[in-house]
């Protein structure tokens, strides 16, 4: 084969200054990129029918520089904020959030629980690594109980959110949760996610090799992937389990996928409301 | 309630009122918030006009959600606003730096009220001043106004929308409560006779790969989402095409130049100041709400024979340094009046270099309005 040319068929999507990636090795971003452009393509949009928003931290270098889309990198925590106002000017463009645990559950967690409230049309992929990868491994609201951490030197004795939970309580039109041991699952529940007319999230447990493997003692990027291949129960098959033996594992699947009343939907009915009242 | 954006006539209106009647003739369209005395009459009513000229306002969680919708807002071609008072300016800060670095058109109206923390929400004090200019971290230029009436209000909010488009970076509008509060003749021309300035955007084809759209002096082209221009848009440091770059200082050295220089280089057609002085021996330099009483006082004080000026910033970002300092040439004393302990004072006398005295005078309680009485007393006593 060598000598011939071969371009991924994702290729095209990349924008073309971008071809160096800052992930390090073994990260679970490329596995999500891969899952989230090939749901793209499956449903046959382009990315000018999106606009990316991120936040701060390794899971918000996935659109940001790679995807070739309009896209904003914005401060940490709120690339859901940002996205509501991207979502009112541009009513007709599909808005998708890619960021990481750290950023829309602890310092963006306010942001999250409101918008999955208030049931905006935007596609929230939530990346959990379980730490703070960017800055050097520190705790994480996500970081299982009793993980060593640079800032847990002693284990971690706080509990750990369960992200999907909330989101759902919150009023999520759409909640999903994966591992990066699951692409394909992840390509198909992206597609529902991108197309609900909702608030749509999915969670992906995404292995961070250098600053949770090494730094926690739960290995390498492989061992990682087999410690989520291990852990991870179906929904329906969870649903028959005892509390007891739900512990420490994950459970997969869509949780809620309904329809209920968007928010750009019930503005429109307001301001046409407010328009022909006299 | 009239339906058009523009409510030309003659008004008897509220400060706030006026500055979100000023935000609609300007062409905004979207407005976020959060309830805060004594602001929130702006958002009320944004609330009750945005949709019916086809608007959006909402109402976020917090300050930092307003300023970020307003911002994404902005990137998707609308005209954004938002207002507040000290505390949500505090939690705004540092989206408000992301605004700066991203070149983001958007305004943002503090109608300020008594502080430090959270003070006397309905007493007015201009404690809130070098804020916009140091309250987000880094090193930057912004723009900010200081309407001195209800009719400064709508038009200063007109021209803060103007720059903010102009110049693709925030704006502020600083009113106080005194000011916001306050019912005074408002007249709204006719629309056509109101200046409105469109920021400059990508020309169709045009990718954030193919042209430039940050980092220019003279301002780039902004590369608005939804319309194919692919942009990256990033608050870390960044190259002309938006490409982060934060590994080297020499980028870094770039971005805060260019972002500085977009404003400094302009400032002739940013600053705005009116004077009363013409061979004023004391002359009195104010801004806002206090611009009121010195106005009052310079009247009483010519009556009875004292010569006396006044100066007016009503833009107090860029700092209006030369036209101080043209003031402190002709002038024999300059008194700065605030409603603070002394916030501007000392960029009043860095700009009058030491060409005339240049002294202090607070109101005699913070938060109340000078009196004129006291004021003429200070005059008196710097000529002794």
């Amino acid at each position: 084969m060598s000598g011939m040319a071969f371009e991924h068929p994702l290729a095209k999507y990349i924008r073309p200054s971008a071809i160096v990636t800052a992930n390090c090795p073994g990260c679970g971003n490329g596995i999500l990129a891969q899952s989230i452009l090939g749901a793209i393509q499956e449903l046959g949009l382009s990315l000018d029918d999106f606009v990316f928003v991120s936040g701060i931290g390794c899971a918000a270098w996935i659109p940001s520089p790679h995807f070739f889309a309009d896209v904003l990198h914005t401060t940490h925590g709120r690339p859901i904020a940002f996205g509501i106002g991207i979502k009112v000017a541009l009513p007709h463009k599909r808005v998708m959030v890619i960021s990481g645990d750290g950023d829309l559950t602890a310092i963006g967690g306010n942001h999250l629980i409101h918008a999955a409230r208030r049931n905006i049309e935007m596609t929230v992929i939530c990346v959990n690594n379980g730490i703070y990868g960017m800055t050097g491994g520190q705790l994480a609201p996500t970081t299982p109980l009793g993980l060593t951490t640079v800032t847990t030197p002693f284990g971690n004795v706080e509990n750990p959110f369960d992200i999907c939970e909330l989101v759902k309580g919150a009023g999520a039109s759409f909640v999903a949760r994966w591992t990066t041991y699951h692409p394909r699952q992840i390509l198909r529940t992206a597609k529902k996610a991108i197309q609900k007319k909702g608030f749509a999230f999915v969670e992906v447990l995404s292995q961070c090799p250098v600053e949770f493997g090494r730094k926690t003692g739960m290995g390498t990027a492989v061992q990682m992937l087999q410690w989520y291949k291990k852990s991870s129960v179906p929904l329906a098959r969870a649903q028959g389990m005892s509390p007891e033996d739900l512990r420490d594992k994950i459970v997969v699947g869509e949780f809620v996928n309904v329809e209920k009343p968007e928010l750009m939907e019930t503005l429109a009915a307001m301001r046409a409301k407010a328009m022909s009242a006299t | 309630m009239r339906k058009e954006a523009v409510l030309s006539g003659r008004h008897f209106m509220m400060g706030n009122i006026a500055c979100a009647e000023g935000a609609l003739a300007a062409g905004c369209r979207f407005a976020a918030g959060y309830p805060i005395t004594p602001a929130t009459e702006v958002a009320e009513r944004l609330a009750e006009r945005l949709p019916v000229v086809g608007g959006t306002f909402l109402q976020m969680e917090d300050e930092i959600a307003s300023i970020a919708a307003v911002i994404g807002a902005s990137w998707g071609g609308l005209k954004a606003m938002t207002a507040t008072s000290g505390p949500g300016i505090s939690l705004m800060l540092e989206n408000i730096g992301f605004a700066l670095g991203t070149e983001t058109p958007c305004v943002i109206v503090n109608v300020m009220r008594g502080g430090p923390t959270t003070g006397i929400p309905s007493v007015e004090l201009q404690g809130d001043v070098v804020q916009p200019r140091r309250g987000s971290h880094g090193d930057y230029q912004i723009i900010a106004l200081a309407p001195s009436s209800v009719q400064e209000s709508f038009d200063y909010t007109v021209e803060a929308f103007n720059l903010a488009e102009r110049f693709r970076t925030p704006v502020f509008v600083l009113s106080d409560a005194f000011l916001g509060h306050m019912r005074e003749e408002l007249v709204i021309p006719e629309e056509e006779n109101i200046s409105i300035v469109n920021r400059r955007v990508f020309p169709p084809e045009q990718t954030g790969e193919t042209l430039p759209g940050f980092l220019d002096e003279d301002v780039a082209p902004m590369p608005v989402f939804g319309r194919g221009h692919k942009a990256h848009v990033t608050s870390s440091c960044h190259d002309a095409y938006g490409r982060r770059n934060v590994i080297d200082a020499g980028a870094l050295d770039v971005f805060i130049k260019k972002l500085n220089d977009k404003i400094a280089k302009h400032r002739d057609e940013i600053v705005r100041v009116t004077t009363d002085a013409g061979g004023a021996e004391v002359v009195l330099v104010s801004y806002g709400s206090v611009f009121r009483c010195a106005q009052a006082a310079v009247e009483a004080g010519r009556a009875e024979g004292l010569p006396l000026g006044w100066v007016k910033l009503g833009t107090l970002w860029p700092f209006p340094d030369r036209e101080i300092e043209a003031a402190a040439r002709r002038a024999n004393h300059l008194i700065v009046l605030e409603n603070n302990l002394g916030q501007l004072f000392p960029y009043v006398q860095a700009a009058a270099a030491g060409r005339c005295s240049v002294s202090f005078l607070p109101p005699r309680v913070l938060g109340e309005l000078h009196e004129i009485e006291d004021i003429l007393k200070a005059v008196r006593g710097v000529r002794a």
